[in-house]
């Protein structure tokens, strides 16, 4: 059988894929112009392969609406929320016959820096430059809320759900903060640092038991280039 | 009052409110009464699990909603406590279909934060295996697309030819729907001998199945009927929602992380079209997938003539400590833009990983698309917009 494209046997194709309207979209070239237009919005910034950004957390919804309305970042890529607070469980390897470990949990941020332990960030797009940037906020530690963005963008909705159920911070204005995954009576905020992998308290991980020494490396710290 | 009791409150409120458009809108004289239509969690249209709940007017959706976890399995959770190779596996399993693409964001993503660069040869290898399981993915969503409308044919076409990719996969890493066959600075294996050949006779068989397919669905009449003119989602709610892939290119935009991005991977290397539909129809979803695993075809065909000989890994440590950073690595899969958000703390295993899964965002634009459609249009339009369950909930 010949190989035809199906836009020449049947025509379907009422117009050429279009690609011209997204040109009177307005650019952005470069990370000054993205920090000139937040202004005094914004609290710190780093560049590296990435643009990441932190504003103010009562600017968090202004700021928004600049960078889609003056920058043109109309793509909603998401929404999430990082908890810095490392982990009092650490990587759930505790041998449980012996007294846990104390471990060191000073909130450290990341990237653009941050003042509480939990922060939200979410990344933005340029449809047209393809140009992608990360903001950041923090949020308040005993009550932390945040203002809703699923009126500047709508796909904002469930990421926020996600992030409420799995952070516990509540965004003001949203419609409809129910559960995604887990039932409306669970107690708790999985992703935060300070919950357990219950997996990992219930049977210890098989690795802590055995642990063999690699092969000419000995110790864990000696990684040397293979 | 319990946050717990209030949210549950709103939820009845928001039923409450639902049931009441309804009924606003019944027909006085026949006195009709709004209904409630529950579709799934077993349905062949949700490929896994997922639940709708549509409030009806007679044959018409007033408010719909999809309702996710019956697979959340947490893998944002078990990443904390994993190391970096060990979480391969993991996002192996969140869009089953396609498997080895999945890996390739979060192994690129290390790579970043660790300033190693896999070798050219591998690259390529890379970039092959993850265009046929892109292939593979699509093709069985065309069978599939079938199934959901009665036409049983072309769903055999596609478990026959997907059939071939997944052996030529399987060859390759040795494993059929999970291959964990990339690693951190280059992957497991070379290619095994005789693979080459076999590769370029399976892509031409794939040619002649998507002519097939679009023979038998795409120029059908009823096919066009039920698809042309349904679930348009237009451009800027496209973008609004952030749909990835096909969805979005299927609404005009035109985008495509594998050509908009500069990646350490050999898609630059062959000649091949990013397709987009303006329409933003069911009909224009399916239209783009079919034209991508076309092309799909083409640079599998284009790459296997130029595979680079060399090394397969680079020199990276046996054990793997990425430095302290951030990353954000995103790559376009078969179902949309899936990235990974790598939070690093020197330590062996990532601090915090976020994965931005296409489903997840693809499926938020379901109560939106759904409202004011016919019950029979549900089916279709879910199909079209083409999710994966384990993708949804991760």
């Amino acid at each position: 059988m010949p190989v035809q494209p199906l836009n020449e046997k049947e025509n379907l194709l009422s117009s050429a894929p279009e690609q011209s309207a997204t040109s009177t979209q307005p650019r952005i070239t470069s990370a000054a112009e993205v920090i000139a237009a937040l202004g005094d919005r914004l609290v710190d910034s780093f560049h590296k392969d990435d643009l990441w950004l932190r504003v103010r957390t009562d600017a968090w919804k202004s700021s928004r609406r600049t960078l889609r309305d003056t920058l043109g970042f109309h793509y909603f890529c998401f929404l999430s929320a990082i908890d810095w607070m490392p982990s009092p469980f650490g990587r759930g390897e505790d041998d449980p016959t012996e007294p846990t470990p104390v471990r060191d949990t000073t909130i450290r941020s990341g990237y653009a820096g941050g003042d509480t332990r939990m922060q939200v960030f979410a990344r933005v797009m340029n449809p047209v430059t393809h140009v992608g940037v990360i903001v950041k906020v923090d949020v308040d530690d005993t009550h932390p809320s945040l203002e809703s963005l699923h009126d500047v963008y709508a796909g904002a909705n469930w990421h926020e759900r996600e992030t409420h159920e799995m952070f516990g911070i509540t965004f003001d204005g949203h419609p409809d903060l129910r559960n995604m995954y887990l039932p409306m009576d669970f107690e708790g905020h999985p992703l935060r640092k300070d919950f357990p992998l219950l997996a990992r308290m219930i049977k210890p991980w098989p690795g802590i038991v055995d642990v063999e020494p690699l092969p000419g490396g000995g110790a864990e710290e000696s990684a040397d280039e293979s | 009052m319990s946050l717990t009791d209030r949210l549950l409150g709103d939820r009845q409120r928001l039923a409450y409110i639902a049931s009441q458009a309804a009924d606003s809108r019944l027909n006085v004289e026949l006195e009709t009464e709004g209904m409630t239509l529950n579709i799934g969690p077993q349905h062949p249209a949700t490929h896994g699990t997922l639940r709708i709940i549509a409030r009806l007017d007679g044959e018409q959706v007033v408010w719909a909603e999809p309702s996710c976890g019956y697979m959340h399995r947490g893998y944002e959770k078990l990443a904390e406590v994993r190391t970096y190779p060990q979480v391969t596996s993991l996002v192996n399993r969140i869009d089953w279909l396609g498997s080895f693409a999945n890996e390739v964001p979060f192994i690129l993503a290390a790579e970043k934060l660790m300033g190693v660069e896999a070798p050219a040869r591998s690259q390529h290898i890379r970039t092959i295996l993850f265009e046929l399981s892109r292939i593979a993915n699509v093709s069985l969503f065309l069978g599939d697309l079938g199934v959901q409308m009665g036409a049983i044919t072309p769903v055999f076409f596609a478990f026959r030819d997907r059939e071939y990719v997944l052996n030529l996969i399987e060859g390759a890493t040795g494993g059929r729907f999970h291959p964990n066959f990339d690693r951190i600075g280059g992957l497991k294996d070379d290619l095994p001998k005789g693979w080459i050949a076999e590769t370029k006779a399976v892509m031409k068989k794939l040619r002649t199945f998507c002519d097939q397919i679009d023979d038998l669905l795409f120029g059908n009449e009823i096919f066009q009927a039920r698809m042309r003119g349904i679930g348009v989602i237009p451009r800027d709610v496209a973008l609004q929602y952030g749909l990835s892939g096909a969805n979005l290119r299927a609404s005009g935009v035109d985008w495509d992380l594998r050509r908009d991005q500069s990646l350490p991977m050999a898609w630059d290397k062959a000649d091949w079209k990013v397709w987009t539909h303006p329409d933003g129809d069911s009909f224009a979803r399916c239209w783009v997938r079919l034209q991508e695993t076309r092309e799909s075809t083409k640079i599998v065909d284009q790459l296997l003539d130029t595979i680079p000989s060399g090394p397969i890994m680079a020199k990276v440590p046996k054990i793997i400590k990425v430095p302290e950073g951030e990353a954000w690595v995103s790559t376009e899969n078969p179902l949309g833009e899936m990235g990974y958000y790598v939070v690093s703390r020197g330590e062996l295993g990532p601090f915090r990983v976020k994965i931005r899964s296409a489903s997840f965002n693809n499926m938020s634009v379901a109560p939106w698309a759904l409202r004011g459609v016919y019950v029979p249009d549900i089916v279709t339009i879910l199909a079209s917009l083409y999710f994966i369950l384990g993708d949804i909930d991760r």
